[in-house]
C-alpha cells in the first residue's frame, strides 16, 4: 500500500454510514423553497373544490339548496350526500371500525363539518360560491363533555347506529356508547388495593391538542376516463394504504390507481387518515373528467381533520408503605367526537394504551376504556406519538408523581425503586407487553447526577421557605418523567390495517457503476428518511450514502408498505432495510469469490468490500462487484444486483428516556418559565445523532406546546375556539426553551440493526416532565394534581385557589 | 381564507385619495401595511369593495419635530418608529412599545396610522397615544381636523374617523428629558395581542411624582386611559399603599373579554400587575 491508498477509518468515513452526523440531504432543497408539495402540483385544466362546512354542532340539515351557488359563474358542480350517495359514498368506513358521513346526510354532529363540495374553476370562485349555498338546519342539543354523553337521557348522536348492541369492538352499552376494551386481571388487581398499605386515586385529564402541520391536508384527483385510471397526489403518510382504500371504495382496479406522496410538510398523525376532501376530489374528478384539487385552509385543518388526545383516565395505584406498587387500576373515558376514525390498528381501540404500567414493575394491573360519541369533530390519532402511548405515559407519570407525594417519597427515588431491572428483560408487563430492553436505573442516574438533582431540591426547599417569608413571588418545580414507548407497529400477530398487516419493505438497486437507488413502503414528512435509509444501506453494503438515492411515496414505484407514524419507520422499514442490503451483500459475496477465486467462505467483510482471509490485498470493492453483477455475473448465477425485502417484526420496540424539567412559575401572573430541559433518550442504536437531535428538539417543542398551552377549545354549545394560530398555541423560538440532550444505547436485540426509533419519544416524554413541574411547583402549597394545559391564566387561577394572592 | 372580490386603487397625494374614498363611502377603506385589514378580509368579516392604498403617497411618511411637538407620519411603520434616533431620545417608550407588537417581518410593513386607525382594542399604539396624549390629524373633503386620540375611540372597530377620511399624521407633545416611562404586555407568545398591556410615563420632583399618566391596552372594547390611578400617583412617593390604590382604579375601568388569553377576571388583575410593574420600571428610570 502506498501513502495514498485509504486507510480503513478513511473509508468508513466515506461511507457516512450510520452513526454519522450527516447533514439531511432534502433540506438542500427545503432551505431553498425548492421542495415540490402538494399545492405545488398544477395541472392542466385542473379545478378546485371546497366545502360547504356547518355552523352548527349538531343539527338535522333539512336542505340544501346550490341554485344560487350554480348560476354563479365557473362554478362546476355544488355535491351533497344525495350526489354520492349514487356512487356510495355518502358514508365511508374508519380505521377503527366505523362509519363516517363525508357530506352530511341528513344531520350534522360537529360545527365545521362537510356539508356540501363546491367545485369550481378557481379558490376564489370556491369560496364566493360556498357563501352562495343555503342550507336550512335544525338544531340539536348539544353533548361537549364526555362524561355526559352516556346519560339516560342523552340525546341520540348516531340515530344510523341505533339499535345496534354491537359495534367493531365489542358490546355497546348506551346509545352514545362506542366500545368497551378491557385488559388485566381485575380481581387480582382489586386484591392487590385490599391489601395495601397506601393507594392513591386521581383523575387526570390529557386534554383535546391537534397535531397542526405547517402544511395542511390537500389532495388532487385526476381520472382519465380513457385509460380508466385514477392518479391521486396528497399529503399522505401512508400512500399504499390510501391506494388500498380509493380501490375499494371506489371498486376501480387497484393497479389502475396511482397514489403520488411528493413532499410532505410535517405529518404527526394528521395524515394518516382518509378525509371527505379526499373522497368528494375523488367524485369530482370522475364526475367532470378533470384533476380536482382540494386545500384545507388552517381553520378547517385545526377544526375537522384530527384532533389528538382528549383521554380522561382516573389512576389508581396500590404500594406498600415502602413505596413499591404493587397494583395499577386505569379507567379512561375517551372521547370520540361524532364518529371513531381513530387511527389505530385495527384491533386495537385505545391504541397500545395499555403499555399505561410505564416503567415500572407492576405485578397486576387492570385496564377499561369506555370510547364515547360527542359532537366534536372525529379523530384521535396519534399526534406524534405511538398510538395513544403519550396519554398512558403521562397518566403513569402524573401518577407516580402524585403517589410520592402521598408517601413523603422523594419522586426520583420512588422511580428508581419501582424500575423494571435490567436483569429482568425481555420483561412481561401486567398488561400484556413484552419489553425487549432497557436499563432504566442507568439512564435515570446519568440525568440526576448530570444536573445535580439533589442540589436543586435543595434550592427548591430555600425558594419555598423564602416564598412562605414573602421574600419571593415565584416558586420552583422539577419536573421528573421517565418513559417507556412501544413503537414499530407492528408484529402481524397483533396489528393489522383494514386486514392489512403492518409490515414495511424496502427494495434496494445497485447501479452497474455502483450508485443506487432505493425505495420504501415509508414516508418522511420531515423526518430526514433520504439522509438515514441512505446511511443504514451505506453501512451494510460498503456504497457511500452520498451514492444512494432514497425514493418514497410513489405507489407504482415503491414497495408496498403500511407508511410513516409511531415512529415505526426505523423499527419496521429500517429492518426492511437492513435486511434486503444483506441479500445484496450476500450475492455481493458470491460474486466477489468468482472474481478473486477462491471459496465464498474464505472472503472477509471489511467496510466497503471483500478481502481474501488472511490477505488482505486481495480485495474487491462493492463498486467492482457492481460492475460485474452486470458485466460477467458467475456462471449460473442471475446478473444484476437488487433486492426486496418485506420485515414482520417479532416484536414492538421499547424506546426509553429520563427528562427532567426546572420550572420558575411566576404566581402574580401565572407565567411559566423553564429555566432547564435535559433529555436522555435511549432508541437503541443511534442511525444519525444529529437527526436524532433534531427529531428531539422538535418532539420537546411540541411537547412543551401541549403542556403549556395548545389547545382544542369548545364552548356549551359545541362552537370550536381558538382554531387559528392566533390561538392554537404553537411556540416560536422565542418561547421555546433551550433543550439539552444526551444518550444510552441499549441495541433491541430483535431487530436487525439494534434502532428503535425516536421520533416521538420527545413528545411522549415531555408532557409529563412539563406537566410535573409545574405540579412539583405548586405541591408545597397543598395541591396535588392540576390538569393541563397549564396556560398562564390557569396557573394563576390555581394560585388564586390556594389563597397564594392574599 | 380567501378575500371577497375587490378594486384596488393607488393614489399618489391624499387628495386623490380621499376622493376615492368620498366617491365609494361605506364601500371603500384605505389600506395601510395590511396586517390587520388583509386578514379580517380573508375570514371575510371585511369585505371592501375598493381598497385605497396609502402606500404611493410621500406626503404620509416621516418624524418631524416641530417645537415641543413631534409629528409623525401615519404611513411610518413600526420598524421605521423603533429605528428613529430622535424618537429613541425623546420619546423613547415608542420605541419600547413597538418592539412588543407583533414579529420583525409586521413591523416592516405595519404603521402607526394603521394601527391607530384600525380601532381594534387589541393593538397596542392607541393606549400609548393616550398615555402620551396625542392627537391624529384626519384629512377629509373639507380638509383637516385634529381628535385627541383620548376622544377618537368609541367602541371595536368604531372611531371618530368618518369613512371619507384619512388619518394622515400622529402630533405628539414632547415629554421632559428625564421622565420615566415603561410599557408593560403579558402576552402568551410572540405575535399575540396582549392579555393586558399598560403605558405608563411619570415625571418625579424630590422624590415624588410630579406628573403621571397611565393607559391600558386591550382590557376593554376601546384602549382606556386611566385618569383617575394617575392622579392618585400624582404628588405621591409612589408608595406601596398609594400604588394599591392607584392599581385598584386602574382595575375599575377594565371591562375585558373572556377570551383563550383567560377570564375577564384574569384579565383585569393581569392589568393591575402591568400597571403595577410598568410604574416600578417607570420610577426606576425617572430622573429628578
Ligand atoms: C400576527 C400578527 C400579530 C400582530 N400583533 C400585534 C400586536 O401585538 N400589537 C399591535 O398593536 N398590533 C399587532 N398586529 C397588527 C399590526 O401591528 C398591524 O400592522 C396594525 O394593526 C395595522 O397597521 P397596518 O398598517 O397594517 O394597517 P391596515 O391593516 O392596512 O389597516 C388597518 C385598518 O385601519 C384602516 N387604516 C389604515 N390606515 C389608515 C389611515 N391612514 N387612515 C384611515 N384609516 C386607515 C384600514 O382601512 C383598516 O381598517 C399584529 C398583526 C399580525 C398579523
Amino acid at each position: 500500500m502506498n501513502d495514498l491508498t485509504p486507510t480503513r477509518e478513511q473509508r468508513e468515513a466515506a461511507l457516512e454510514g450510520m452513526g454519522c452526523k450527516r447533514k439531511r440531504v432534502e433540506d438542500v432543497r427545503f432551505t431553498q423553497g425548492k421542495g415540490q408539495y402538494v399545492d405545488d402540483v398544477k395541472l392542466p385544466g385542473m379545478v378546485f373544490g371546497d366545502f360547504v362546512r356547518s355552523p352548527y354542532a349538531h343539527a338535522k340539515v333539512t336542505k340544501i339548496d346550490a341554485t344560487e351557488a350554480l348560476k354563479l359563474p365557473g362554478v362546476i358542480a355544488v355535491l351533497t350526500a344525495e350526489d354520492l350517495k349514487g356512487v356510495n359514498l355518502a358514508w365511508m368506513p374508519t380505521l377503527a371500525g366505523d362509519v363516517q358521513m363525508v357530506l352530511a346526510d341528513g344531520k350534522v354532529l360537529y360545527q365545521n363539518q362537510e356539508v356540501a363540495f363546491v367545485v369550481a374553476e378557481n379558490r376564489y370562485i370556491a369560496d364566493d360560491a360556498i357563501q352562495l349555498v343555503e342550507v336550512e338546519y335544525e338544531e340539536l342539543p348539544v353533548i361537549v363533555d364526555p362524561f355526559k354523553s352516556m346519560d339516560p337521557d342523552a340525546p341520540v348522536l348516531r340515530p344510523d347506529l341505533e339499535g345496534k348492541t354491537e359495534g367493531a369492538h365489542g358490546p355497546r352499552k348506551h346509545h352514545n356508547h362506542i366500545f368497551t376494551w378491557e385488559v388485566g386481571d381485575k380481581d387480582e388487581t382489586a386484591r392487590a388495593f385490599d391489601e395495601a398499605d397506601v393507594t392513591i386515586k386521581e383523575k387526570i385529564s390529557y386534554h383535546r391538542t391537534h397535531p397542526s402541520p405547517l402544511e395542511t391536508c390537500q389532495c388532487i384527483a385526476s381520472m382519465d376516463k380513457v385509460k380508466g385510471e385514477l392518479t391521486i397526489w396528497g399529503t399522505f403518510q401512508a400512500p399504499h394504504v390510501i391506494r388500498t382504500v380509493a380501490s375499494l371504495l371506489s371498486t376501480i382496479p387497484e393497479h389502475k390507481i396511482h397514489v403520488v406522496a411528493p413532499d410532505i410538510g410535517g405529518g404527526f398523525g394528521n395524515k394518516v387518515g382518509a378525509y371527505p376532501g379526499y373522497i368528494c376530489s375523488i367524485v369530482a374528478s370522475i364526475v367532470t373528467g378533470v384533476p380536482v384539487k382540494w386545500v384545507e385552509d388552517r381553520m378547517e385543518n385545526l377544526s375537522t381533520t384530527s384532533f389528538a388526545r382528549d383521554y380522561h383516565m382516573t389512576a389508581e395505584i396500590a404500594a406498600k408503605s415502602d413505596g413499591t406498587v404493587t397494583g395499577l387500576k386505569v379507567h379512561v373515558l375517551a372521547d370520540h367526537g361524532g364518529f371513531d376514525a381513530c387511527a389505530d390498528p385495527s384491533k386495537w381501540p385505545a391504541g397500545f394504551f395499555n403499555i399505561v404500567t410505564g416503567s415500572y414493575d407492576f405485578p397486576v394491573a387492570h385496564l377499561e376504556v369506555d370510547g364515547v360519541y360527542t359532537n366534536k369533530a372525529p379523530g384521535g390519532v396519534a399526534y406524534r406519538c405511538s398510538f395513544r402511548v403519550t396519554e398512558a405515559a403521562y397518566c403513569i407519570e402524573r401518577a407516580m408523581d402524585i403517589l410520592a407525594q402521598k408517601l413523603g417519597m422523594d419522586p426520583a427515588d420512588l422511580r428508581m425503586k419501582n424500575f423494571v431491572k435490567p436483569e429482568q428483560f425481555p420483561y412481561q408487563s401486567a398488561l400484556g407487553w413484552e419489553y425487549d430492553s432497557g436499563d432504566y436505573h442507568t439512564a435515570m442516574q446519568k440525568v440526576m447526577d448530570t444536573i445535580g438533582y439533589r442540589e436543586l431540591r435543595a434550592e427548591q426547599k430555600a425558594k419555598q421557605e423564602a416564598f412562605k417569608r414573602g421574600e419571593t413571588r415565584e416558586i420552583m418545580g422539577i419536573g421528573i418523567s421517565f418513559f417507556t414507548e412501544i413503537v414499530g407497529a407492528g408484529p402481524s400477530k397483533n396489528c393489522d390495517i383494514l386486514g392489512v398487516a403492518m409490515f414495511d419493505s424496502a427494495e434496494i438497486r445497485v447501479h452497474p457503476t455502483g450508485s443506487v437507488i432505493s425505495r420504501m413502503g415509508t414516508k418522511s414528512q420531515g423526518q430526514g428518511h433520504e439522509t438515514t435509509w441512505a446511511q443504514i444501506i451505506a453501512t451494510e453494503i460498503g456504497i457511500p450514502a452520498a451514492d444512494i438515492m432514497v425514493e418514497e411515496g410513489n405507489t407504482d414505484t415503491a414497495p408496498y408498505g403500511l407508511g410513516t407514524y409511531g415512529s415505526r419507520s426505523t423499527p419496521v422499514a429500517g429492518a426492511a432495510i437492513a435486511l434486503a442490503a444483506r441479500k445484496i451483500r450476500n450475492k455481493a459475496q458470491m460474486i466477489a469469490a468468482h472474481m478473486l477465486e477462491v471459496s465464498e467462505y474464505d472472503l472477509d467483510w471489511d467496510v466497503d468490500g471483500f478481502q481474501v482471509k488472511g490477505n488482505p490485498q486481495a480485495r474487491k470493492s462493492m463498486k467492482e462487484i457492481a460492475w460485474a453483477a452486470y458485466h460477467a455475473p458467475p456462471p449460473g448465477m442471475e446478473p444484476g444486483l437488487e433486492a426486496v425485502s418485506y420485515y414482520d417484526p417479532p416484536n414492538m420496540t421499547y424506546p426509553f428516556g429520563a427528562y427532567f424539567c426546572v420550572m420558575d412559575i411566576d404566581v402574580d401572573t401565572g407565567v411559566a418559565k423553564t429555566r432547564r430541559f435535559y433529555a436522555l433518550d435511549d432508541c437503541g442504536t443511534r442511525i444519525n445523532p444529529m437527526i436524532i437531535e433534531g427529531q428531539v428538539h422538535g418532539g420537546l417543542t411540541e411537547a412543551f406546546a401541549i403542556a403549556m398551552g395548545q389547545e382544542i377549545r369548545y364552548d356549551e354549545i359545541g362552537n370550536v375556539l381558538g382554531a387559528s394560530f392566533m390561538d392554537f398555541f404553537l411556540p416560536t423560538a422565542v418561547e421555546t426553551p433551550h433543550w439539552e440532550t444526551d444518550y444510552t444505547v441499549t441495541p433491541s436485540p430483535h431487530h436487525p440493526i439494534g434502532a428503535k426509533g425516536v421520533g416521538e419519544s420527545p413528545n411522549v416524554g415531555g408532557v409529563p416532565a412539563f406537566s410535573n413541574a409545574v405540579n412539583d411547583a405548586f405541591q408545597f402549597l397543598g395541591s396535588t394534581h392540576i390538569q393541563m394545559p397549564h396556560d398562564a391564566w390557569r396557573l394563576w387561577q390555581v394560585a388564586k385557589d390556594l389563597g397564594v394572592h392574599g | 381564507m380567501i378575500p371577497g372580490e375587490f378594486i384596488y386603487h393607488r393614489p399618489s397625494s391624499v387628495a386623490e385619495a380621499v376622493a376615492i374614498l368620498a366617491n365609494h363611502g361605506e364601500e371603500a377603506r384605505p389600506l395601510s401595511g395590511g396586517h390587520s385589514l388583509i386578514p379580517m378580509m380573508k375570514l371575510r368579516m371585511a369585505a371592501p369593495e375598493h381598497l385605497v392604498d396609502l402606500g404611493g403617497i410621500a406626503d404620509l411618511k416621516g418624524i418631524s419635530e416641530d417645537g415641543d411637538m413631534i409629528s409623525i407620519g401615519a404611513m411610518t411603520t413600526q420598524h421605521e418608529l423603533i429605528a428613529s434616533d430622535l424618537l429613541g431620545s425623546k420619546l423613547p417608550i415608542i420605541r419600547e412599545t413597538s418592539q412588543l407588537i407583533a414579529d420583525p417581518q409586521i413591523r416592516y410593513v405595519g404603521t402607526l396610522g394603521g394601527n391607530v386607525a384600525n380601532g381594534d382594542p387589541g393593538n397596542d399604539m392607541p393606549a400609548l397615544m393616550q398615555c402620551l396624549n396625542a392627537s391624529y390629524v384626519l384629512t377629509g373633503p373639507e380638509g383637516d381636523r385634529e381628535v385627541s386620540a383620548r376622544d377618537f375611540y368609541e367602541a371595536a372597530y368604531f372611531t371618530k374617523l368618518a369613512p371619507e377620511e384619512i388619518l394622515t399624521a400622529i402630533r405628539i407633545p414632547v415629554l421632559p428629558a428625564g421622565h420615566g416611562y415603561a410599557y408593560e404586555k403579558l402576552k402568551r407568545k410572540v405575535g399575540d395581542y396582549a392579555t393586558a398591556a399598560a403605558a405608563v410615563v411619570l415625571t418625579m420632583s424630590g422624590g415624588s411624582v410630579s406628573f403621571c399618566a397611565i393607559a391600558l391596552t386591550n382590557v376593554a372594547d376601546t384602549p382606556l386611559f386611566a385618569v383617575e390611578a394617575g392622579d392618585i400617583l400624582t404628588g405621591s412617593t409612589l408608595d406601596a399603599e398609594t400604588v394599591k390604590r392607584a392599581v385598584a382604579a386602574a382595575e375599575a375601568i377594565t371591562e375585558p373579554a373572556s377570551d383563550g388569553r383567560g377570564p375577564a377576571e384574569y384579565r383585569t388583575k393581569m392589568a393591575g400587575v402591568m400597571v403595577q410593574r410598568a410604574l416600578a420600571r417607570a420610577a426606576e428610570r425617572a430622573k429628578g
